[in-house]
């Protein structure tokens, strides 16, 4: 018996996005295609929905400021509460954690030589609730209990992708370790490209993002040698949120020697606010 | 020998490394405490005074008071804290990222429902230097 990886799931996080569910804008001829354009997903995450998802995002200067700043954090608390982060906390249920799986994983990878942060208390943001939010629209509670896994893409450095796929795969061996059979999905969440500083911002690459999404399913070893700077030059300073995708991708069977994964929905849209949209649906 | 830097050449983007961080670490802090519903009060009821509790240069406090985000940026600030003082002002993010391109709110949104900015000619700083 293990908890099995039965799918990995990638998209984008944008704050605008929950706010145009939260207002129920979502019909809106702005919004409709970006909607439209997960509801497959939703359909078949209703049919798919898993025991726990290990959901992997970026904290943008919610619940760690400047006083410390954790390269790789787990959520090993019971409950998440919902931030506020400047206009009020979204209206969406509280985030339930998975204690038991998030302390096995954590014992796990950090004896696997990743140094991660273990966070019992910590208040969730738009990168975590966004992706729950288009993936399961408004219901009273989350479907599932979700450990979450905050990497730091605010303060540079942040880490390699090659660092992100290699501890990808050592979430996967923690899951092989674990004692009770558990259906576990991981997210990968953030990008596409993006920048939202500077002379700069509105840069959106869609040539970048397609040949991303390409690699991120044929090539994932051979996308994690690509440097930061590439990520940024190309997709702008906040693309870089897209290595955090590699710790999703490095969790599947096709790095541990199975076979390669299916897609089971592949989607992609511009704009949502500053932001190019990509999500995939793997198996 | 120093530390590599290659993401210096990007024209219009400024990269929060620790460099940035140790210069913008109070304006940003101040920024976090926007969170809370009390402190963004006290900050619209008087931001000069509320901005003197903090150990904030000249500088930093004149940019916040401006809403001068390119300013706040080169002067340590990161945007994802900085966008504490636009939702205090009851901005979106596009509104934020917008005023920082020297475009209107109207043009920006219209470039980014047209496909946003093309990577192309925006890629190295010798490529914005040539236009001037």
């Amino acid at each position: 018996m293990s908890a099995t990886v039965t799918a990995t799931v990638y998209t984008s996080h944008v704050p605008a996005i929950g706010v145009a569910i939260d207002l129920d804008k979502t019909d809106e001829p702005y919004w409709q295609p970006l909607f439209a354009g997960y509801e497959p997903s939703r359909q078949w995450m209703a049919d798919n929905t898993p025991d726990v998802i290990i959901l992997v995002y970026n904290d943008h200067a919610t619940a760690f400021g400047l006083d410390v700043i954790p390269t790789f954090a787990i959520g090993t608390g019971a409950r998440f509460p919902i931030a506020d982060e400047g206009w009020g906390p979204r209206p969406v249920p509280e985030v339930e954690g998975h204690p038991v799986l998030a302390a096995h994983i954590a014992q796990s990878v950090i004896q696997q030589d990743f140094d991660l942060t273990i966070v019992n208390e910590m208040a969730v943001d738009h990168g975590l609730t966004v992706p729950l939010s288009l993936l399961f629209g408004q219901p009273e509670a989350w479907p599932c209990p979700v450990i979450p896994f905050a990497v730091n893409v605010v303060q540079y450095p942040v880490p390699s992708g090659r660092r992100c796929l290699a501890l990808g795969r050592a979430i996967r061996r923690a899951l092989d370790a674990y004692d009770e059979p558990l259906r576990v999905q991981v997210w990968g969440t953030g990008g596409m490209s993006h920048q939202l500083q500077g002379p700069r911002a509105g840069l959106i690459n869609r040539e970048f993002d397609s040949q991303f999404l390409d690699r991120l399913i044929a090539d994932p070893t051979g996308l994690s040698e690509m440097p930061h700077v590439d990520y940024v030059r190309e997709a702008g300073s906040e693309g870089i949120e897209l290595v955090m995708w590699l710790i999703a991708r490095g969790t599947m069977a096709d790095l541990a020697g199975g076979p390669a994964p299916t897609v089971r929905r592949r989607f992609y849209h511009v704009p949502a606010s500053n932001t190019a949209v990509g999500h995939l649906v793997l198996t | 020998m120093g530390l590599d830097k290659p993401y210096l050449d990007i024209p219009g983007t400024t990269i929060f490394d620790a460099e940035q961080s140790r210069k913008g670490y109070w304006l940003n802090q101040f920024c976090m405490s926007l969170m809370k519903p009390e402190n963004r009060e006290r900050f619209l009821a008087d931001e000069g005074a509320y901005l003197d509790e903090w150990d904030m240069t000249g500088d930093q406090k004149q940019g916040v008071l401006d809403r001068d985000l390119n300013r706040l940026i080169s002067l340590g600030g990161n945007i994802y804290f900085l966008a504490k003082i636009g939702a205090t002002d009851g901005l979106s993010f596009q509104q934020m990222a917008g005023s920082m391109t020297g475009m209107s709110e109207q043009d920006y949104r219209a470039m980014m429902v047209a496909g946003g900015r093309s990577p192309d000619g925006n890629r190295y700083l010798h490529e914005w230097e040539k236009e001037t």
